[in-house]
């Protein structure tokens, strides 16, 4: 029998019930849509395809409409890359590493995260295709037998290490999501009343009774999902470092990369998460499960992995030093000194210093702070990228060949495109899909719900013994 | 509920101290005995490993229990006093440790710390070394001394307010010492995140003292942590195997396990990033570090490798295993044993070298001190009650069932 400690604030917060959870989770998706919803539809439609369009023209024209040139081969394409696969980074922590941790508080989350994850990831994968300019050949990048003569990857290179990392990455969250959804779709299912819709979430819901035994094969799965997901998440930004570490590079090659990648990847996402959830959460009425303490924990969280990569900065700037190897010190007096300067001090002040921020508990509980802040954690995650890219590339051994990156006009449109499609995907999910796991939080309104919670103590063994009998089911 | 040692264990502890102390007296015999011996360097070494190494884990339960007062955890208060105890070596694992590098520092670095010997910046001399000449300002006594002291004295004093609140809360209850352990926490997590990744570089990378790791401190880190779990979750056996511990039951075994389990992923996913970037991208200035260790401690460096990652992977995957007793026993010791033999490669390749020997003298150095480790914590346990009172999770903790 779990027990949860009265100083605990509680996760669900006034007095819900059972059938409250699934009618404020089915009420968005069961009334029609708010006007607002249609109006940032279209934008993001239109965003969107302004991206899918400067997309076919580079198809058309080829990769030089990027702002690419001899010495820069790599910038705004790789940049957004792994600018999006960070924050494809957040939904699978949640859901697999905060499980392993019993951390209730991800269930007002995981969901959406878990979207938004699946999302991010379709975006990123967009930059390697395109930057091979021939979309149609993009299969090369799997070991395909083939009759083209020596065409065959090359398995030295983190680039196809990345290939496998992704798509695994990829289809264990989309997997792990969807498991989860299931239920929840034969919830809604059965409360449809339109034929159409019926029908479509019964087939989504993949037949779901909700016997004991499924039950059982659910939570089985589940935890071997968590399992085999938790390593995902380290292996994927692992390797996405990879493909700088493992080169020559000064500025790129630096043994820390891994795991700070890493936190500035969980870094990232938990920003996407909250920037999503402030939004979320109002638009739909969901403030009773994503409310203050959530916020809270989820600032704690890019609080403690904004300080984990501001302590890997200033690592790599004083080894750049200690190392006594000239062309190090060169590179990272370059970033903080050189044309680029702007860039470096952007990520440095946005990065490392504003999640410091949320040593204030007042500023960590406000949501307008914390949406200011999370935006400016994406803006800054971005400007990492660009730093350790283009910063670390534009001057060459060779000063005869320095230079600097400006981007087309076809750069910026096809991330802006991309932030349109993703926030399209987004907003379907948002409309069509139960954007809390229903069945998860009622395992957790009796012990983490406000008005059990606040019931006299008396009262509270009555709902023990209860509580006793089903409780085997919880984990 | 208060503890006894055995007499059992009492005769154990005095059985490692003293067949280490002969074992070292016949090692330092051996060693004199060769015409050109290398007595101090090697003598220190070892002091240095040893004295690091149980300090370490000391430093690790220590951030452990920070770790839990942070993250307001809730099932580790029924094994809080066995943290306590596991981190109250600290003080005596510093002691070693600080004697070892105040002998290595009047000896001018016994050829363990090359730039704590003046010819190598001395620019006249026929030993200058142009790149530890450049690090001097880092790298030159009086800076080493403030750091360590530094270092030292941060984590004994939060060491000391974690014991005297956890103390009084058994006394007088209320929430007011659980919200500023909560504090606390998060404020030694602050200068531990820098602490551990600039003390590492102290101690123990300047042995290889042209070579650098952005990464180096962290992977010192993750092998601390993964030996105060295998710590921790053995004690905590042994102690319930004596019917000390009616509250602790499997799921609390289980949780200390699955530390264990994770730990040794995360440190030997660092090894791997460590190793593989630097031996890929093959660039003399850092590969040179890896030749050595391949060179002349082959057997041991990758054996240690397999040991620390293969065995817990393998071995404690299931949920079964992870309770079992006899299970966790085992792998618990391979890879403290595995650890150390890490540290050993660490300081001893940088320092001996090709003339390092894994002999009589590191055997016996190890086991003292290790008993001497054992020996302390046991005292330490008999303190304070092993159950405490009044902690606001307390009750979650003895409800703990996964």
């Amino acid at each position: 029998m779990h027990k949860e400690a009265a100083i605990r604030e509680p996760l669900i917060l006034g007095h819900k019930t059972y059938g409250d959870i699934t009618n404020d989770v089915c009420k968005p998706i069961e009334d029609k849509a708010p006007k607002t919803w249609y109006v940032l539809f279209t934008i993001a439609l239109i965003i969107g395809l302004y991206g899918v369009g400067s997309i076919l023209y580079l198809l058309g024209t080829g990769i030089g409409v990027w702002g690419l040139n001899k010495t820069i081969g790599w910038a705004w394409d790789i940049t957004n890359f792994v600018w999006w696969v960070g924050i494809g980074h957040a939904g699978t922590l949640i859901s697999a590493v905060l499980l392993l941790f019993r951390q209730k508080w991800r269930m007002a989350i995981n969901r959406s995260a878990e979207a938004m994850t699946i999302f991010a990831v379709f975006m990123a994968g967009t930059y390697p295709l395109i930057h091979m300019g021939r979309l149609w050949v993009g299969y090369w990048v799997f070991p395909l037998p083939n009759q083209f003569g020596s065409l065959w990857v090359n398995f030295n290179s983190p680039l196809l290490w990345d290939v496998f990392a992704i798509s695994t990455y990829l289809s264990v969250s989309v997997v792990f999501w969807y498991i989860g959804l299931i239920p929840d779709f034969a919830t809604i299912r059965d409360r449809a009343k339109k034929p159409v819709a019926k029908r479509m979430y019964s087939i989504l819901s993949f037949g779901w009774s909700g016997r004991a035994k499924q039950w059982n094969r659910f939570e089985l799965v589940s935890l071997v999902l968590a399992g085999l997901a938790t390593p995902l998440v380290f292996s994927v930004h692992s390797i996405v470092s990879f493909d700088f570490a493992t080169s020559v590079i000064p500025g790129w090659h630096t043994t820390i990369f891994p795991p700070y990648f890493v936190a500035g990847a969980v870094f990232s996402g938990f920003a996407m998460v909250q920037t999503l959830m402030l939004i979320m959460r109002k638009a739909m009425n969901l403030e009773a499960y994503i409310h203050t303490r959530h916020i809270e924990y989820m600032n704690i969280v890019i609080m403690v992995t904004g300080s984990i990569v501001g302590v890997a900065y200033i690592t790599e700037l004083f080894i750049s030093w200690y190392s006594g190897v000239e062309y190090e010190g060169y590179a990272f007096l370059n970033r903080s000194t050189g044309p680029y300067w702007w860039a470096y001090w952007s990520m440095m002040t946005c990065n490392v210093v504003s999640p410091q921020l949320m040593w204030v508990r007042k500023l960590r509980r406000s949501m307008l702070f914390t949406f200011f802040i999370s935006i400016v954690v994406n803006i800054g995650m971005w400007f990492e990228r660009y730093v350790i890219i283009v910063t670390s590339i534009h001057r060459d051994y060779l000063p005869a060949a320095w230079s600097m990156h400006y981007p087309s006009h076809i750069d910026i449109s096809i991330y802006l495109g991309t932030i349109g499609l993703f926030f399209v995907f987004f907003l379907l999910f948002a409309r069509y899909f139960p954007v809390l796991p229903i069945a998860e939080l009622k395992t957790i309104l009796k012990s983490s719900g406000e008005y059990y919670k606040n019931l006299p103590d008396d009262h509270h063994h009555d709902d023990e013994h209860e509580d006793s009998h089903h409780n085997t089911n919880n984990h | 509920m208060e503890f006894k040692i055995s007499k059992k264990a009492n005769l154990f502890t005095i059985i490692l101290i003293a067949v280490g102390v002969v074992f070292t007296g016949l090692g330092i015999a051996c060693e004199l005995s060769h015409g050109e011996n290398h007595f101090a360097q090697r003598f220190l070494a070892n002091m240095l490993i040893d004295g690091f190494y149980f300090f370490a884990i000391g430093l690790g339960a220590l951030f452990f229990l920070a770790l839990q007062y942070a993250t307001e955890t809730g099932w580790y208060v029924a094994v809080k006093r066995i943290i306590e105890s596991v981190a109250l070596y600290l003080p005596y694992g510093a002691g070693i440790l600080l004697l070892a590098l105040l002998i290595i520092t009047f000896l001018d670095g016994a050829h363990i710390y090359l730039w704590m010997d003046s010819s190598h910046t001395d620019p006249s001399s026929a030993h200058y070394d142009a790149l530890i000449d450049k690090k001097s300002f880092y790298l030159n006594k009086m800076f080493f001394w403030i750091r360590t002291a530094g270092y030292i004295l941060t984590y004994i004093l939060f060491l000391r307010g974690y014991r005297k609140r956890s103390l009084q809360e058994d006394a007088v209850g209320g929430t007011d010492i659980h919200f500023k352990n909560y504090k606390k926490g998060a404020t030694f997590l602050v200068f531990f995140a820098v602490f551990s990744s600039t003390s590492a570089w102290d101690w123990i990378m300047s042995i290889d003292v042209h070579w650098y790791s952005t990464l180096f401190g962290w992977y010192v880190f993750a092998g601390m942590w993964c030996t105060a779990m295998v710590t921790l979750v053995t004690l905590t056996i042994y102690l319930r195997g004596k019917g000390y511990l009616p509250h602790v039951n499997d799921s609390h075994v289980h949780d200390l396990a699955k530390w264990t389990f994770a730990t040794s992923f995360l440190w030997s996913y660092i090894w791997f990033s460590q190793f593989m970037l630097i031996w890929y991208a093959n660039i003399p200035e850092e590969v040179t570090y890896f030749i050595t260790r391949i060179e002349h401690f082959k057997l041991l460096y990758f054996g240690m490798f397999f040991v620390n990652f293969a065995f817990p992977m393998l071995l404690l995957m299931s949920r079964d295993a992870k309770r079992n007793a006899g299970v966790m026993v085992f792998v618990g010791l391979l890879i403290f044993f595995g650890h150390w033999v890490d540290l050993y490669v660490m300081v001893m390749a940088g320092s001996m070298g090709e003339n390092a020997k894994l002999g009589l003298m590191e055997i016996g150095m190890m086991l003292a001190v290790f008993g001497l480790f054992i020996r302390i914590i046991l005292i330490n346990l008999t303190k304070a009650p092993l159950m405490v009172k009044n902690h606001p999770y307390l009750d979650e903790s003895l409800h703990h069932d996964i």
